[in-house]
Order: C-alpha cells, then sequence, then structure tokens
C-alpha cells in the first residue's frame, strides 16, 4: 500500500483533482464545539487530509456522549476526558499528517480573536447562539466563511455564510432563540448529526478547493423522521443595515457590553447568567419542555426548575439563576443544557 | 385545504388560515423561522396579513441551537 494512494480516490473526483488535494492540505480550520457534529466534522476533514485542525470544547466525555460523538471510546467517558484532548488522540490515531490542535476552554470574544488567525473556514459545531453570533461577528470582521449547522431530534440545518456575499445569521435571525429544543431536552438521533455533517463538510470542501461557484447558496433543512427537506433561497433577506455585516458594521457580539455575562453570587452558591439584551424567553413553552427533566414551578415572573443538587430560576429578561454551584463553567453547561 | 409545506402534502383545518397560524399549528417560535411562499420569501411582520391559499407552496425552516 502506497502512502502517496490516500487520497487518490478524492483527487480522481474531478471538481478537486490534484490541485485541490494541495489546497486542501494548505488548508487550516477552526472547528468550535467537538460534540456530535465536531467529531464528525473533525474525523471527515482529517481523513480528508486537512493541513491544519485547531478543535475548541470546553466539556469533557460522558457516558450520554457515546451514541452519536464519534471521535471518544468508553475509556474517554470513565476517565473524563476533556472533548478536545480525547478527540485529538483519535484524529492523529486515523491521520498523522494534520496537525490538530486542541484547546479546553470556553471561548468569549477574547479567545475567539486568537483561535481566528491564520484560519481559512469557520466550521460551527457549538450547541448555543451565544457562541454562534459571536463567530458570525468574526467571520465578517476578519473576512473568514463560516459554515452553521445545527441538529436536534432527526431535525437538522445548514448555512453557508461567505462575507461580503451572502446574508449573515444576524440578517435571517431576528432574536436570539433562547428556550428552544436543544439535545438535552428533545434528544438526538445520530442520522440527524451526519446529514447536517455531510452539508457542511461538503460545503468546507468546495470552499477550500476554491470552488465557489459550487456553493449551495441557499439554507438547507431536512427532518429524517417526516421525510420531509428544504430549501430556501435566501439572499434577498441580506440587510444593508444590518449591525454585523452592513455597510457600516458595529459587531455587536464582539462588544463586551453586549454578551452573554457570568457571575458568581458571593455566598450564595450561585452563578447568574445573564444573555445579551435581545433575548427573548416564554416562560410558558419552557415549562411544557423543561417539566419532564425535575420538578418544574412557575409565576408570572419566573421559573423554576429543580434537578438534583441544582435548581435553575429563568427569568422573563432571559436571566438564569444557577443555584447550587459556584463553577462558572458547569453552571454554563447546566444552562445550554436547558437553554440551547 | 392542500397546501405543501416542505415537499409534503398537508391538508389544513379551517383554524389554519394564515403563515402565522401554520408556525403555531407546528409548534413553532415565529421569532426564529423563515417562511418562503411560492418562491418568496415572507418577511416576519406580515406572517399574521399572509393568507394561505390552495396549493401554496410554503417552506418553512427553523433554527435549532443543538449539535
Amino acid at each position: 500500500m502506497d502512502l502517496y494512494d490516500r487520497y487518490s480516490r478524492q483527487e480522481l473526483f474531478s471538481p478537486i483533482g490534484k490541485e485541490g488535494q494541495k489546497q486542501i492540505q494548505q488548508s487550516h480550520a477552526l472547528i468550535i464545539g467537538a460534540g456530535a457534529l465536531g467529531t464528525a466534522l473533525a474525523e471527515s476533514l482529517t481523513r480528508a487530509g486537512i493541513g491544519k485542525l485547531t478543535i475548541v470544547d470546553r466539556d469533557y466525555v460522558e457516558w450520554s456522549n457515546l451514541q452519536r460523538q464519534q471521535l471518544y471510546s468508553e475509556s474517554d467517558a470513565r476517565d473524563r476526558i476533556p472533548k478536545a484532548v480525547a478527540a485529538k488522540k483519535r484524529l492523529q490515531d486515523i491521520n498523522t499528517d494534520v496537525e490538530v490542535v486542541p484547546h479546553v476552554m470556553d471561548v468569549s470574544i477574547e479567545e475567539m480573536e486568537q483561535l481566528i488567525v491564520g484560519v481559512d473556514l469557520i466550521l460551527d459545531a457549538t450547541d448555543n447562539f451565544d457562541t454562534r453570533l459571536l463567530i458570525n461577528d468574526i467571520s465578517q470582521k476578519a473576512n473568514i466563511p463560516w459554515i452553521y449547522g445545527a441538529c436536534v431530534g432527526s431535525y437538522g440545518l445548514s448555512y453557508t455564510i461567505i462575507p461580503g456575499k451572502t446574508p449573515c445569521l444576524q440578517c435571517l435571525l431576528d432574536s436570539i432563540p433562547l428556550g428552544g429544543m436543544t439535545c438535552d431536552t428533545a434528544g438526538i438521533i445520530s442520522p440527524a448529526v451526519h446529514i447536517v455533517v455531510a452539508h457542511q463538510v461538503t460545503e468546507a470542501l468546495k470552499l477550500l478547493t476554491r470552488n465557489q461557484a459550487a456553493l449551495r447558496g441557499s439554507l438547507y433543512s431536512f427532518d429524517l423522521w417526516l421525510n420531509s427537506s428544504s430549501s430556501i433561497s435566501v439572499e434577498k433577506m441580506k440587510k444593508h443595515d444590518c449591525p454585523s455585516c452592513g455597510k457600516t458594521p458595529s459587531y455587536p457580539y464582539l462588544d463586551k457590553t453586549n454578551s452573554t455575562k457570568t457571575a458568581v453570587l458571593c455566598g450564595r452558591n450561585t452563578v447568574q447568567i445573564r444573555p445579551a439584551s435581545n433575548t427573548s424567553i416564554n416562560l410558558e413553552t419552557l415549562a411544557k419542555r423543561l417539566t419532564p427533566f425535575g420538578q418544574v414551578s412557575k409565576n408570572h415572573y419566573l421559573l423554576s426548575l429543580t434537578k438534583g443538587e441544582h435548581r435553575l430560576v429563568f427569568f422573563t429578561d432571559g436571566r438564569v439563576l444557577i443555584h447550587g454551584t459556584k463553577d462558572i463553567s458547569e453552571a454554563k453547561k447546566l444552562y445550554y443544557q436547558f437553554v440551547g | 385545504m392542500k397546501i405543501y409545506v416542505n415537499g409534503k402534502e398537508k391538508l389544513l383545518g379551517t383554524e389554519t388560515k394564515t403563515i402565522m397560524t401554520l408556525i403555531e399549528s407546528y409548534g413553532l417560535n415565529p421569532k426564529v423561522v423563515i417562511v418562503e411562499r411560492n418562491k418568496d420569501i415572507v418577511a416576519k411582520e406580515n406572517y399574521v396579513s399572509t393568507i394561505l391559499e390552495k396549493g401554496d407552496y410554503i417552506e418553512l425552516v427553523h433554527f435549532v441551537g443543538g449539535g
């Protein structure tokens, strides 16, 4: 077996060819999140022979991840190995040519500004919109394309954002969707992950091999269980006054005053999470979603969910108090499990 | 009345008259939904006033956060 045969089948695919393969091997992709989407994206790009892969995740491997997070094994869950570290180990087993750089960190503005240096493409594999809107702004500011991907249940969607060309995520969203379904409330089946990843990786290969004309150019969604799919051309949604990609951008999510803030409330064993200003949370729908996961009580102003040692209190302005911890990353993890 | 949603036939009850009631019938938050009707994007402020008609082709995408 000749080592140089490694990418032969990909090179035989004429839109890529030997030249495209060279470009892939000279590229640097940044994957934010090493959960279901992140592990599948990383494995595909590693096998495709990408030059450098930076993987960022704040979490460690748990048993409930193994059903779909394809780079992890039982020993990773048993030893609670940080996902970025476990991912690198498996990826280097697959392909030693690829430079894999793992970061065990929670990405906020400062980290993002450092992570994007020298990056050709950002792949979204996060579990929340706060980070996505941060990716969206940095992508515009640094002129780096990014590919949105998300899934829950048997549903998923993907969209490719090219600065200066396509509408950005901010153009498509009126407000940050909080209190929606998450994998921790509505579940997830692995095929939904793989459809999203198939779209993200294909778009990535087109971008990295300078096949821009082949890009999908639409917002794609599907529901595998309902056997339905949809593709919407959204180019008309580009807003010229968009604060992220418009004529005079202010990049609101790169401004600390607009980002989600966390604070440990002294002496109360409580962390407060206060999301960005333009958030809306519907306590009625949230109550319905959270009922199976603990004891839920609600009044006109707030909703309280008690789960094990923790109690999460949601206010209508989007603020959440997480009682039972002083650890910000533990609090954030609980928050995104239920808020998305 | 028969319309098509994401490529599939859908029979509407009499209570589903507008884009907004269609979105609600799926239990979705209209703020995070993008709707295309017969190849044209429907602006969010027109969800309530846009009346569905027989044979409409609706594409409906909602944003989720999981990953």
